[in-house]
């Protein structure tokens, strides 16, 4: 008889294999520099993080993560193979080795980083949910929707974020609520909310869709806490560092005025921290087994974090999203690179 | 008393029975009901087609590149038509699109081949087109071989993945549903067990599953040395699945064939082979061609759902362009393209499938 015992051995068999396989595949930058391209994966369309443009080529602030770790270890940000990954199948992918990095708006929790075999290598997008409202009412804040409207879309984990936001401040809110984000979209639209909350980089994107995108406005408050970031496999520590400091060195680039423009004079600067940066005072890739030009190539090629998120999400990209949040720590945002040195 | 000898001439019939307002009358509005329902008919179609061509055709955009040059009210194509290359061949590297260019129109050749009638050498055409053809698409797509540059699978799709998806399917599913169905009915009760286990599993599971199974669990189990490519999982998956519709498909046209052929051929000293390729099948399949259809149509269409696993077919890679931050909400546009494009194949299908009929009608036809 099957009992529930039986059941928990053969899942901790199951998981058991699952990480010997992680460990079995150890030698991931090797693997890489081999194939001359860089595993990685990425949603099947997600506007600002990633999507193909016209061309074909893909673009986004999640594929920029992967062009990024494509420049420091091979030289070259497009010498990155992309696989589209739905939500479901995405861990199954990185486990199993079909792809190396998986850069996809993967919210950083603990569930997904002690149990999977996975790492988070580090936080590229802070995600939260948010709210957008027609610029006419006048609200500036999330603490004045007192007795607003709201649409959601059902069954996500919004409407529990909502309504506990909203107790916790003593508010009342009325729900309106819609199975698709497009009847979302329309419900807004025809004027049966005062408020539309959901995730702010989807906010975004719905707001594009709007008639007059114009007439509203994300508010920059947010009430819940989806920190996206890239994930590698657990077990191989070198791959894991090369990842995690590719996205640093696009944040110190930013912090340190380095961008895809000025990076070849900044060669030649006097301050210790771009020399050290750029490669020029010490070889500070060698712990990764990269080239002393490492982060010289991401941030020439791919450019720094600002440039980044400003052509795929920001001000130059149509979704302009506010950096907020995911500004650099001296600039009133979360976005702290540790120092190379 | 008069007598007329003559015949009296042939004279055209009367003015309200014939042409165009008589059929009008015949048929429209032959009674007061009748008429009300013509009117109401006419102003719903009105009602239909007026806003329709309108959105589609008269308001809408066809010239530019961007967003910025959709300003009017209808129908933005400007979506389309930028995206075309991609919904054709997915993130093909553009440099390379002539080798698919090559195998498209091998492709459209020998189909061109097979169904006019008056082009001869049909069996060698055949024999080429399922033990040659694949060769030379796997080498011109994929690529590695001949100084051409690899270019792996999953950067195919678009229209291309669909047709190869869709072709690979069909061509697979057939012959196997063939041995599935005569193995069902087979006495021999390994035989019989083991097609009826097969059929039965096949079918049982909704074809969403089986993918998922293929992608997701299917790595897990295998060592990952032996991964296999995720368009060739789909492609297996997706043939299993078809094959077990085919052969129950075919397992109703052998049904139909009276028992006498079979005894008669025996009789004549015929072994099962022979029975069963001469005798049996001819008629069974003939008999099941619209099944057949059938079942191609639906696969057809069920290509669409490998977007689950990740892979950009048509509609998979319309999808993926709503995605792009530039052209977001064009997504009525890039469904009725996708739509459109589907229908084309699909009813092309079922037409050449109702000339089979035709051709192939020995009578049986009530």
């Amino acid at each position: 008889m099957l009992t529930k015992k039986h059941l928990a051995l053969l899942a901790s068999a199951g998981s058991i294999s699952l990480a010997g396989m992680a460990t079995a595949q150890a030698d991931t930058l090797e693997d890489t520099i081999e194939r001359g391209a860089v595993q990685c994966g990425v949603s099947d369309g997600l506007p600002g993080f990633s999507a193909p443009d016209d061309d074909g080529n893909w673009q986004g602030l999640d594929v920029d993560v992967c062009r990024a770790v494509a420049a420091a270890v091979l030289g070259d940000a497009e010498a990155v193979n992309y696989i589209s990954l739905n939500a479901v199948e995405r861990f199954t992918a990185l486990q199993s080795g079909e792809v190396d990095v998986l850069s996809r708006n993967t919210t950083w929790t603990t569930t997904r980083d002690t149990t999977l075999g996975l790492n988070f290598t580090g936080v590229n997008f802070y995600d939260g949910q948010g709210f957008m409202v027609s610029r006419d009412l006048g609200i500036t804040g999330a603490d004045e929707l007192d007795g607003a409207s709201i649409c959601i879309q059902s069954g996500t984990t919004t409407e529990l974020n909502l309504a506990d936001y909203f107790r916790a401040n003593d508010m009342e809110f009325n729900p309106i609520v819609f199975d698709t984000s497009e009847q979302t979209v329309g419900g807004y639209q025809a004027g049966r909310c005062d408020v539309l909350t959901s995730d702010t980089s989807q906010l975004a994107a719905l707001r594009i869709q709007l008639d007059d995108p114009e007439a509203s406005m994300i508010l920059s408050d947010v009430i819940s806490k989806e920190p996206l970031g890239p994930v590698v496999r657990q077990g191989d520590d070198l791959w894991f560092n090369i990842v995690k400091w590719s996205l640093f060195a696009m944040i110190n680039a930013e912090e340190y005025g380095v961008t895809s423009e000025n990076a070849e004079e900044m060669l030649n600067s006097e301050n210790p921290d771009v020399a050290r940066l750029l490669g020029q005072d010490g070889n500070y890739g060698e712990g990764m087994n990269l080239e002393a030009d490492w982060a010289y190539n991401i941030i020439s090629q791919v450019g720094n974090y600002a440039e980044s998120f400003e052509r795929n999400v920001g001000m130059d990209s149509p979704l302009e999203i506010e950096r907020g949040v995911n500004a650099l720590w001296n600039d009133g945002g979360f976005q702290y690179a540790p120092p190379i040195r | 008393m008069i007598h007329n000898k003559e015949t009296i001439p042939q004279q055209p019939a009367p003015k309200g029975t014939i042409g165009p307002i008589a059929w009008l009358r015949g048929n429209l509005f032959n009674g007061p009901i009748n008429s009300i329902f013509t009117l109401l008919g006419l102003y719903v179609l009105y009602l239909l087609v007026v806003p329709t061509v309108q959105w589609a055709f008269i308001d809408a955009d066809w010239i530019g590149d961007s967003r910025e040059d959709c300003s009017r009210v209808g129908a933005c194509w400007v979506f389309v038509n930028a995206r075309f290359s991609q919904f054709m061949y997915g993130l093909y590297p553009s440099e390379e699109y002539w080798r698919a260019n090559i195998v498209f129109a091998m492709f459209a050749g020998i189909i061109a081949w097979m169904v006019i009638p008056r082009l001869p050498f049909k069996r060698w055409m055949a024999l080429f087109a399922l033990l040659i053809f694949p060769v030379i698409s796997y080498v011109l797509l994929h690529g590695g071989y001949f100084d051409l540059p690899r270019v792996s699978t999953h950067r195919w799709g678009g229209l291309m993945l669909t047709l190869l998806l869709a072709t690979v399917g069909m061509v697979g599913a057939l012959p196997i549903g063939i041995v599935l169905a005569l193995g069902r009915r087979s006495n021999m009760p390994i035989v019989k067990t083991f097609c009826v286990i097969f059929i039965e599993f096949w079918r049982g599971v909704p074809l969403i599953t089986i993918l998922f199974m293929a992608s997701v669990m299917l790595p897990l189990f295998l060592p990952s040395e032996l991964s296999v490519d995720r368009l060739v999982r789909a492609l297996i998956g997706l043939t299993l699945f078809q094959s077990a519709y085919m052969a129950e498909v075919i397992r109703g046209g052998l049904q139909a064939i009276p028992k006498g052929q079979d005894e008669a051929a025996a009789a004549l000293g015929m072994t099962y082979w022979k029975r069963m390729g001469l005798i049996v099948m001819p008629q069974a399949l003939k008999m099941m061609i619209p099944g057949i259809v059938n079942t191609f149509i639906s696969l057809f269409k069920d290509t669409t759902l490998v977007m689950i696993i990740g892979l950009f077919d048509l509609l998979g890679i319309v999808q993926a362009a709503l995605s792009d931050s530039r052209w977001l909400g064009f997504s009525i546009e890039g469904y009725v393209f996708a739509a459109f494009v589907f229908w084309i194949f699909c009813f092309s299908m079922s037409r050449y499938s109702q000339y089979l009929e035709r051709k192939l009608n020995t009578g049986h036809k009530q």
